[in-house]
C-alpha cells in the first residue's frame, strides 16, 4: 500500500449543517476540570485532578502504570462518576449526566483495549459512529421513506470522507475485527470522530504501533485537529509521540498531578524524572 | 475505491423480493384451495410458517440483540388469549382476524415493555432466568383464572374452545412476510445497528452516545410483538388454547429453531423453524423413532457446525443476481469478481 507516499486527503464540505459545525476558536478553554477526584472503596484512585484546555490544542496525560490515567478519562466520560469535583465541558457543568450524555454534548472517545464491534463491517462501526447525526425514526426505516435514504446516503458519505483521514476508505466492507492491530486503533479513532465531539479523549493511540506507524499517527493526530478544529487529549507511554505534538503535558502519579507544562518543562521536571526512574540514592 | 456492486437499482431489488414473494404465496394457495394439498398438510404448513415467526422474532431478542430470553412462550400466550378472545367475540366478520393479530401482537409487546424494562437492566442468565419466571408466571396464571372480575374468560385448565378457526396458509405467510419485512427493514437502519452495537460492546456502543437502555427495549418488544402475532395465528390454527402449550418447553423449542438456524441469520431461522416443524410431522411413519432423529439432529449440527447451520450468513437474492450479471459481464474467471462485495440486502423470504 502506498502508505508513506499518498497524497493529502482533502475533506470535502458535506451537504448538511449537522456535520462538523463552525466551532467557536476564541481562546476560553472547552474542558475546565476542577478538584476532581474518585474512591473506590478506601482506595482513592485519582485526587484533585485540575485541567484546562484550549479549544484547539493537543493535550497529553502521562505517567507510570496504574497512575490513574484511564480512569481520568473514565471520570471525563462518566464511566466512573466522580466523588468529588466538577467537570464542565464548553462552560456547562457535566454533573450528573451518563456516558450518552457526556458523548452527546461533545466528548468521544477510544480505549486502552480496543473496543470496536468486531462482527460488524467497518462501515458500520462508522456508522454507528454517527448515530445521533442521522435524524430520520423508526417508521421511516421500517417503511423506507424518503427521509431514509437521504439520511443513509449522507452518512455513507460522511463515514467513507472519515475513513479516507487514514486512508481506510478502501476497507469499508471489511470485517472490523479482521483489520490488523493499527487499523483497529485507526477506525476506533474514526468512529469517535463519527460523533462529532469538540473534545477527543485517545487512550494510549500509538500502542502495539511501529515507529513508522506511530510518526503517521502523530501527523494524523495533528491533522484530525487542523482539519476538525477540536481540542484531543491523550494517554500515551511513547514519549516521542507525546514530546512531538502535545502542547501541554500533565503527570499523573499514584492519582495526583506532580507537574504540568510545556513537553520542554516536564523533561526537565526533577519529580517526573523521579516518578519514572526512582529516586537518585544519596551519595554516603 | 471499490465501488460498491449494487447492481439492481434499489426499488428493483423489493420489487423482485416482493414479486417472487407473491407468486409463491399464490402458487402454494391455488394448490391448497385446489385440494393437490391435504388439509393435513396445510394445517402443518401453516404451523411451519407460525414457526418461522416464533423463530424470527426471537432471533432479534437472541441473534441480533444478544441477550439470552426464556420467555418467548409467555409473549405468544398473551398474544392467542387475546387474539382468540377477540375472534370469540366478533366472529365473523373478515377484518376480524387481522385486527385480532393486531391486538395480540400490540398487547404481547405491552407486556415486553413491562418484563423488558426490568429484565435488561441484568446480563447473560441473570436476564434468562427472570425472563424464564415470567413466562411461567404467565402460564401458571392462564392455568388457574378461570373468571376474571366475574366475566368467564380464560376458562384455565379447561382451555379457550371453540375459537374460529381462521387461520389460513395466506394469512400466515402473509405475516410471515411482514415479519421478515419489518425485522430486515429495522436491522439496515440506524436503530438496527444500534441494536447490534449492544450486542457487539455495551459500553463502546455508549461512548458513541447510543441509547442502550432505549434500543434494548425496542428490540425486546419488537420481538414480542412478533411472537403475540404467532400465538393469534397458532389459536385460529388449533381452535383450542390450552395454556400448558406455552409451558418452559415451547420457549425453549423456540430457542432451538434460533440457535439451529444460526444465532444472528434471519434466512437461519426461516430454515430452521421450517424444518424443526415439519421434520417430527414427516416422520410419524416412524412412531417410535421421530423424536430420536430430532434430537440426533440438533447434536449432529451442533457438534459439526456450532455456530448454526447459517452461522451469521443471511441469503440475499438480489446479492446473488448481482454476482451473476457481473460474472456474465466481466467474462470468464477474470477480474470483476475480485472486487465485488456484495452488500447483502434482499429478505430471506422463501
Amino acid at each position: 500500500m502506498s502508505r508513506f507516499q499518498r497524497e493529502p486527503v482533502k475533506l470535502v464540505p458535506v451537504p448538511s449543517p449537522n456535520f462538523i459545525p463552525e466551532r467557536d476558536v476564541d481562546k476560553t478553554p472547552i474542558l475546565e476540570v476542577s478538584h476532581l477526584g474518585i474512591d473506590f472503596g478506601g482506595l482513592t484512585a485519582v485526587d484533585d485532578f485540575n485541567m484546562a484546555i484550549g479549544r484547539t490544542e493537543i493535550a497529553g496525560l502521562i505517567g507510570p502504570n496504574g497512575a490513574g490515567k484511564t480512569t481520568v478519562f473514565n471520570l471525563l466520560t462518566k464511566v466512573y462518576q466522580p466523588t468529588r469535583g466538577t467537570i464542565m465541558l464548553d462552560g456547562r457543568d457535566t454533573a450528573g449526566m451518563n456516558t450518552i450524555q457526556v458523548n452527546k454534548l461533545g466528548i468521544a472517545r477510544t480505549f486502552q483495549n480496543i473496543r470496536l464491534f468486531k462482527a460488524l463491517s467497518v462501515m458500520d462501526n462508522v456508522l454507528i459512529g454517527l448515530h445521533n447525526e442521522m435524524d430520520y425514526h423508526l417508521p421511516s426505516a421500517v417503511f423506507r421513506f424518503p427521509s431514509y435514504w437521504r439520511s443513509e446516503k449522507i452518512a455513507k458519505g460522511r463515514a467513507l470522507e472519515l475513513l479516507s483521514i487514514f486512508d481506510m476508505q478502501d476497507l469499508a466492507d471489511a470485517k472490523a475485527g479482521s483489520l490488523p492491530y493499527g487499523a483497529q486503533r485507526r477506525l476506533e479513532i474514526v468512529r469517535a470522530l463519527g460523533t462529532n465531539p469538540s473534545l477527543l479523549l485517545l487512550d494510549e493511540p500509538a500502542a502495539g504501533m511501529n515507529p513508522s506507524e506511530t510518526t503517521e499517527l502523530m501527523e494524523n493526530i495533528q491533522k484530525i485537529r487542523d482539519t476538525f478544529k477540536i481540542a484531543i487529549m491523550l494517554i500515551e507511554h511513547d514519549m516521542s509521540l507525546v514530546m512531538g505534538i502535545c502542547e501541554g503535558i500533565g503527570v499523573l502519579n499514584y492519582g495526583k498531578v506532580i507537574a504540568k507544562g510545556t513537553p520542554e518543562d516536564i523533561q526537565s521536571n526533577p519529580q517526573v524524572i523521579e516518578a519514572y526512574l526512582g529516586k537518585k540514592k544519596e551519595a554516603n | 475505491m471499490i465501488k460498491k456492486s449494487t447492481i439492481i437499482p434499489m426499488p428493483l431489488r423489493y420489487l423482485i423480493n416482493i414479486v417472487l414473494f407473491a407468486a409463491f404465496l399464490f402458487v402454494m394457495n391455488t394448490l391448497i384451495t385446489g385440494g393437490t394439498i391435504s388439509k393435513y398438510y396445510s394445517g402443518v404448513i401453516s404451523s411451519i410458517g407460525i414457526s418461522i415467526i416464533l423463530a424470527v422474532s426471537l432471533n432479534m431478542a437472541t441473534g441480533y440483540l444478544g441477550q439470552l430470553p426464556l420467555g418467548h412462550a409467555g409473549f405468544m400466550a398473551v398474544g392467542a388469549y387475546t387474539s382468540a378472545l377477540i375472534m370469540k367475540a366478533a366472529a365473523g366478520s373478515l377484518i376480524t382476524f387481522p385486527l385480532a393479530l393486531l391486538a395480540g401482537g400490540l398487547v404481547a409487546a405491552l407486556f415486553g415493555i413491562l418484563i423488558g424494562i426490568p429484565a435488561l437492566k441484568l446480563k447473560g442468565d441473570y436476564l434468562a432466568i427472570l425472563t424464564l419466571g415470567f413466562g411461567q408466571i404467565i402460564m401458571v396464571v392462564l392455568l388457574n383464572i378461570d373468571d376474571v372480575l366475574g366475566f368467564k374468560l380464560t376458562r384455565g385448565a379447561a382451555g379457550l374452545q371453540k375459537i374460529p378457526k381462521t387461520t389460513t396458509f395466506l394469512i400466515t405467510f402473509i405475516c410471515v412476510g411482514i415479519t421478515c419485512f419489518v425485522i430486515h427493514t429495522i436491522m439496515k437502519s440506524r436503530h438496527g445497528r444500534a441494536i447490534l452495537s449492544i450486542r457487539e460492546n455495551e459500553i463502546a456502543a455508549e461512548s458513541c452516545g447510543i441509547n442502550t437502555t432505549y434500543y434494548k427495549t425496542l428490540g425486546f418488544v419488537v420481538s414480542a410483538f412478533f411472537a403475540g402475532v404467532a400465538g393469534g395465528l397458532y389459536a385460529g390454527n388449533i381452535g383450542i388454547l390450552n395454556p400448558s402449550a406455552f409451558g418452559f418447553m415451547k420457549s425453549i423449542e423456540i430457542l432451538v429453531m434460533v440457535v439451529l438456524g444460526g444465532m444472528g441469520s434471519m434466512f437461519g431461522s426461516v430454515l430452521s423453524g421450517g424444518v424443526l416443524t415439519a421434520l417430527p410431522e414427516l416422520l410419524r411413519d416412524f412412531d417410535k423413532y421421530r423424536m430420536v432423529v430430532y434430537s440426533l439432529v440438533l447434536v449432529v449440527v451442533m457438534i459439526f457446525k456450532p455456530t448454526g447451520l447459517m452461522g451469521t450468513y443471511d441469503f440475499s437474492l438480489n446479492g446473488l443476481l448481482d454476482k451473476l450479471i457481473l460474472r456474465l459481464k466481466g467474462g470468464k474467471g477474470d477480474g470483476g469478481g475480485k472486487a465485488v462485495l456484495v452488500e447483502k440486502e434482499g429478505k430471506a423470504n422463501e
